[in-house]
């Protein structure tokens, strides 16, 4: 009955209630986006960076190294010498090399030619078909097989370059041999095949056209080709503009021999500590190419990214504070007009403890509800980012996750901000003077 | 029933009020008259358990206020005593009905809604249940407070110039159902008035 009475009462100011239930729901969404991007995106980052210890690629940025070929994002800095690197995959420090080379796209997922152990390492099974084995085999990630129908059997061309605009590979069709289990990780956005595959696809290729135009394009070092005619601009598929891409143009054999060819780069996992500290130096000396370190890179991403989550994290707050002060003024300012209203209630029967209690649970209804809604609120923006990103960077975030510790202890600060808020109004109410009132009236 | 002896209640050391004893029977009713500042509200929140006296004792069916802790006053108040008063005070967000219930609920712990309508009923306020208070007259919500006094069934009713307010002909209305609610419910009638009106129609008087 009490309560009842608080929900009525909050909904007889329904402009004051809006405006606190709106402040409310404004923080408590942007907190509650804050935690699930901050769980989610650290949780997508480091399951991909899993077993990569090290990063073999041409020299430029690190970070875009990183990003380009652990996350396939980025374009990637350029290409490499595929015996200097053999020869440092084949050290005695490293436990596991996984040679990628990119080169195509087919309606602007990446095509990447690399070896089977590329699909153990991101604990991709096969769920239909068998691993590429002979060029121009490809076994096709889960979300690509989804999104575009794609079976065993299939075929199709693939365009060069990254964006799907780019221009098509009309002399060797690529044949689906096998569909990955979802991962939830890049490897299911991703068609596989192996690395002469892509040697040989772009051993015919006498234009070097650069693929995306819309794009921007990076700086990339080791490239060997003009960036020149652009041509063939279908219109569908606006995918991935985001890339400029790097592809290694094989033109003077016609016979697949690895004496020349390029790869893009190499996830290394070494065997011991000792090659996390040597080999960034020991490449940079010896090589033109250099080795990164994802967990060192992506910690510098996130160091980036902190400063502005924090900021928001505090304009939340601060939010979540002026709501706070916006349901005390409201309490504060209807005490002196419901004075009589209580000490009414008080002729009637009731304790002080239930006046106290009144006021305290409309200020609590007030903020459970803003929680409520904020967490909903919160989700659906994440839900909206995760659809810009899926076709942006093919990373997408789950809004119906809970993270229920993190989600609790905002809770528990929103019913606490509530409580803060009505203490001073619900004292006042609690030690009305009834007589007093009255007479007075 | 009430009684009172040698009630005596200070303001600080300039007003002192020392009131007459009073008896009331279950059914009876006595008209408090004074000018004002005589101390007829005080003397009245006094006997409603509002305010406690200096000294003295107040007995309603023989349980001696004095006695009680505040918060069993709280409940005494709300199952043993009906109040009205000048101005009528309703939660503002509750329609009449719930208004009415809403006393019932207090002291009893149980919504006596049938009664509450039926009480309307008899206060001429059918049509009324479902509006909010602020939109009835002055003599309505009068009437509604009396149904919200009486909802109990009080041993004692107490009404603070409950017609003051009021033009002739509510006030009379009002005091017509005061009285005749509080015979048929058994309820001892007290009230504090300065309404020369009044004076005619309660032969038990007292003077401050």
């Amino acid at each position: 009955m009490i309560t009842k009475i608080a929900w009525k009462n909050i909904w007889f100011k329904p402009l004051n209630t809006a405006l606190s239930i709106i402040l409310l729901t404004a923080s408590v969404a942007i907190i509650t986006l804050l935690i699930l991007l901050d769980e989610q995106f650290e949780k997508k980052f480091n399951a991909n960076i899993d077993g990569v210890d090290m990063v073999l690629g041409a020299q430029g940025s690190p970070l875009q190294l990183i990003l380009s070929s652990v996350y396939q994002v980025d374009a990637p800095t350029g290409n490499i010498d595929y015996l200097e690197a053999k020869t440092w995959m084949h050290s005695p420090m490293v436990k596991s090399a996984i040679p990628l080379a990119f080169g195509d796209n087919y309606r602007g997922y990446r095509i990447v030619g690399t070896t089977p152990e590329y699909l153990t390492k991101y604990g991709a099974e096969l769920k239909d078909g068998k691993v590429f084995d002979k060029n121009f085999e490809v076994v096709v990630g889960s979300e690509i097989a989804q999104n575009l129908g794609i079976k065993v059997g299939d075929k199709f061309f693939g365009s060069h370059g990254d964006a799907a605009e780019g221009e098509l590979h009309e002399d060797h069709a690529y044949h689906v041999t096998g569909i990955a289990s979802p991962t939830g990780k890049v490897m299911d956005n991703l068609i596989l095949c192996n690395v002469p595959s892509v040697w040989a696809m772009h051993d015919h290729e006498h234009e070097g056209s650069e693929g995306g135009t819309t794009g921007e394009q990076h700086e990339h070092e080791g490239h060997d080709e003009a960036v020149a005619d652009i041509h063939e601009h279908e219109d569908h598929d606006h995918e991935t503009h985001a890339e400029g891409e790097e592809h290694d143009h094989e033109h003077e054999e016609v016979a697949i021999s690895e004496e020349g060819k390029e790869i893009t780069a190499v996830l290394i996992q070494f065997r011991g500590k000792m090659g996390f500290i040597t080999w960034p130096r020991l490449v940079a000396q010896n090589t033109k190419m250099q080795a990164a370190s994802p967990a060192r890179e992506i910690n510098r991403l996130f160091t980036l990214f902190g400063i502005g989550l924090d900021a928001l994290q505090y304009l939340a707050y601060g939010i979540m504070l002026i709501s706070g002060i916006s349901i005390f003024i409201a309490l504060y300012n209807t005490l002196k007009e419901r004075k009589y209203e209580f000490a009414l209630l008080r002729v009637n029967g009731a304790s002080r403890l239930q006046l106290l209690l009144l006021v305290l649970i409309e200020s609590l209804l007030l903020c459970i509800t803003g929680f409520i809604f904020g967490t909903i609120v919160g989700r659906v923006a994440l839900s909206l980012i995760s659809g810009s990103s899926e076709s942006e960077f093919k990373i997408s975030f789950n809004p119906l996750e809970f993270v229920w510790e993190k989600e609790g202890y905002l809770l528990g600060l929103t019913i606490f901000v509530g409580v803060l808020a009505a203490v001073i109004p619900a004292v006042k109410a609690y030690s009305l003077n009834i007589s007093k009132t009255l007479a007075n009236a | 029933m009430i009684s009172t002896q040698n009630i005596r209640f200070a303001y600080g050391k300039d007003a002192e009020f020392n009131f007459p004893d009073i008896a009331t029977l279950a059914g009876q009713s006595l008209l408090i008259t004074g000018g004002s500042g005589r101390g007829k509200t005080t003397f009245l929140h006094i006997l409603g358990g509002l305010l406690r006296p200096q000294s003295g004792q107040v007995l309603i069916e023989g349980t001696d206020l004095a006695t009680l802790s505040e918060k069993k006053l709280d409940r005494f108040r709300g199952i043993n005593i009906g109040l009205v008063l000048q101005q009528s005070y309703f939660v503002s967000s509750l329609n009449v009905l719930e208004n009415v219930v809403l006393a019932s609920w207090l002291a009893t712990g149980k919504q006596a809604t049938d009664k509450a309508k039926q009480l309307l009923q008899e206060l001429d306020l059918n049509e009324h249940l479902h509006k909010l208070p602020s939109q009835l007259s002055i003599g309505q919500q009068q009437r509604v407070s009396i149904a919200r006094a009486l909802i109990n069934q009080p041993k004692l009713l107490l009404a603070d110039e409950p017609t003051s307010s009021l033009d002739d002909e509510n006030a009379f209305r009002v005091a017509d159902m005061l009285s005749h609610l509080a015979k048929q419910y058994g309820s001892a009638l007290i009230i504090v008035t300065h309404d020369q009106r009044l004076k005619d129609r309660f032969p038990n008087q007292i003077s401050l």
